[in-house]
């Protein structure tokens, strides 16, 4: 067995440990792969194009863009921020697990671009999920907005990562099919995407109940916290 | 017959249209380089079958150059103002959303209804490819909408399309550039050094315990490359294909498909996945530059045990 070939993937772990630019970093690894295996340059660069005919068809999805673009330039996004507006008068934790759910459903027929942290966490999500807490639990300490804010981020992640896959044009069926296509396996993308399923749905309820355990601890430390006040402020001899 | 070649030629004719508008396009700073990194993906559109894959090869050397050492550059949009955005979200409403989901729709129409349609004895789809031409087919379709929802001819969806493609910008490569380079570590061998030091360290007959190998490498392999894009190619030939289909026959469609979200389930874990992890972590102000992965991979880490689970009960049938 030749091991020296796993430097390619050292290259490769290096290169973004070093925040060098990913595009470079994978041409650089494949070279240095080729090299560690005996493969000489040229013919690293007839894999690299041979590979390239057969898979580009992974620039697909940048045909859906014209249609996202038009309708971006006519309100989409400002038509959909208004959608999720009217959760309003909700908790922290239906708020997160009603995003969780419309941002697993969005990208699973393809609109991975309608949510995200710059276009909804920042400006919407985030706010009314601090919003919400506030409301509910009165007034917020700075460690616990900063873990709110935080929170939100992993669920727009959580919501993107496990919708995305269910969508039959998404790069990484395409990816899986075009790879066993190569190993002798045709499978049907529709197949794969449908096999996204019961992960999507194991991950809709394991951070939906991450998010209700959250919000139930927040409110038990916002009360410790008030009760160690209170009690500072009843008998401040005994923290002196 | 409607095949791949079909899909290339819209492709190449898509990607043209970018380069040359991005080369007319005086705001861009590296209009230049914008436009020939476009015009190249373009002409191997066209060209690429017919084209010896050295010089193929080469070309991808050279669109990494150009996108790693800052060759694209954004331009100016014919956007719209704020206050014009609002006016038309609120004229138009729910229908903007129509064609939008029109290109999932008519994607699935077509891979399920379309793909058994013939005209004569030959099918209007080619078989092989049905969900990739339903995919093209329903971007048209949905376009054709979008322009009559907005009054807005096909041109100016593609002018429009620039300001998301330019702000893309080479990432939008880096899918297609990291399956190339998985197509070197398999002719490199590095799949069979990874099994190796798999087989090396698990018993092998045990299905569970390969289950378990793949979808924690997977993870793993995801943590240490920042994309799981990278990382199928490698725990898949690697440890999947020899060891599960070859050796305990395990259904490949489930397979492949769990073992990718296994990957995902990396990406929550890891710093290198950036734009998910650290950008937000900045963007909400945090202190602590790890605390959106700090929130998220406990879901991370229990949604990947249930993958093992599930790679185990559906894909080993």
């Amino acid at each position: 067995m030749n091991y020296w070939p796993l430097i390619g993937v050292a290259a490769l772990a290096l290169g973004f440990v070093l925040r060098l630019n990913p595009a470079l970093v994978v041409v650089a690894a494949g070279f240095i792969t080729g090299l560690a295996a005996k493969i000489s340059p040229l013919e690293v660069l007839d894999v690299l194009g041979k590979a390239y005919t057969e898979k580009r068809f992974l620039l697909l999805f940048l045909l859906t863009l014209p249609v996202i673009g038009l309708l971006e330039r006519h309100g989409l996004k400002e038509h959909a921020q208004r959608w999720v507006a009217r959760l309003r008068g909700a908790t922290m934790a239906r708020l997160l697990i009603a995003y969780l759910l419309m941002r697993q459903l969005a990208s699973a027929v393809g609109l991975t671009s309608l949510g995200g942290h710059p276009q909804t966490v920042r400006p919407l999500l985030a706010p009314m999920a601090e919003g919400a807490a506030q409301s509910n639990h009165g007034d917020l300490d700075e460690d616990t907005r900063q873990r709110i804010r935080a929170m939100a981020a992993g669920t727009d992640n959580v919501g993107l990562f496990f919708g995305e896959d269910i969508f039959i044009a998404f790069g990484a069926v395409l990816l899986i099919q075009s790879f066993f296509a190569e190993h002798g396996f045709k499978l049907d993308p529709l197949h794969i995407a449908l096999w996204g399923i019961p992960t999507a749905i194991c991950a809709f309820l394991i951070h939906c109940v991450r998010v209700l355990r959250f919000e139930r601890a927040t409110i038990r430390r916002l009360a410790q916290q008030r009760a160690a006040e209170l009690a500072a402020v009843a008998d401040p001899a005994r923290d002196a | 017959m409607i095949g791949l070649q079909f899909v290339y030629w819209l492709m190449g004719l898509y990607f043209g249209a970018l380069a040359w508008r991005g080369a007319r396009d005086a705001a861009n700073p590296r209009r230049w380089t914008t436009a020939l990194f476009w015009g190249l993906i373009a002409a191997l559109m066209f060209l690429a079958e017919h084209l010896p894959n050295k010089v193929v090869g080469a070309c991808v050397v050279a669109l990494a150059l150009l996108a790693g050492f800052g060759g694209l550059g954004r331009g100016g949009y014919a956007e719209t103002g704020e206050a014009e955005k609002q006016r038309e979200s609120q004229r138009l409403g729910n229908r903007l959303f129509w064609p939008a989901l029109l290109i999932p729709a008519v994607t699935l129409a077509a891979a399920l209804g379309l793909k058994h349609v013939r005209i004569g004895d030959t099918p209007l789809l080619e078989p092989a490819n049905v969900t990739l031409v339903g995919l093209s087919l329903a971007c048209l379709v949905a376009l054709a909408a979008a322009c009559r929802l907005t009054r807005q001819t096909p041109w100016s969806g593609v002018e429009q399309s620039r300001r998301l493609v330019d702000a893309i910008g080479w990432a939008a490569l880096l899918p297609l550039l990291l399956a190339t380079l998985g197509s070197v570590f398999e002719a490199g061998g590095v799949g069979q050094a990874v099994a190796g030091v798999v087989r090396m360290a698990i018993p092998v007959d045990n299905a569970f315990a390969v289950v378990a190998a793949y979808a924690l490498g997977m993870a793993l392999f995801t943590v240490i490359m920042g994309n799981a894009f990278a990382a199928f190619p490698v725990m898949t030939g690697g440890i999947a294909l020899p060891l599960l289909v070859g050796h305990h026959h395990a259904d490949p469609a489930p397979l492949a498909a769990i073992g990718m979200l296994s990957g995902y389930c990396g990406t929550l874990f890891t710093p290198m996945a950036a734009n998910f992890n650290l950008v937000p972590a900045a963007l909400l102000e945090l202190k602590d530059p790890y605390g959106v992965i700090r929130a998220q991979w406990p879901t991370g880490a229990i949604l990947l045990a249930c993958n093992v689970l599930l790679m185990y009960w559906i894909a080993l049938r």
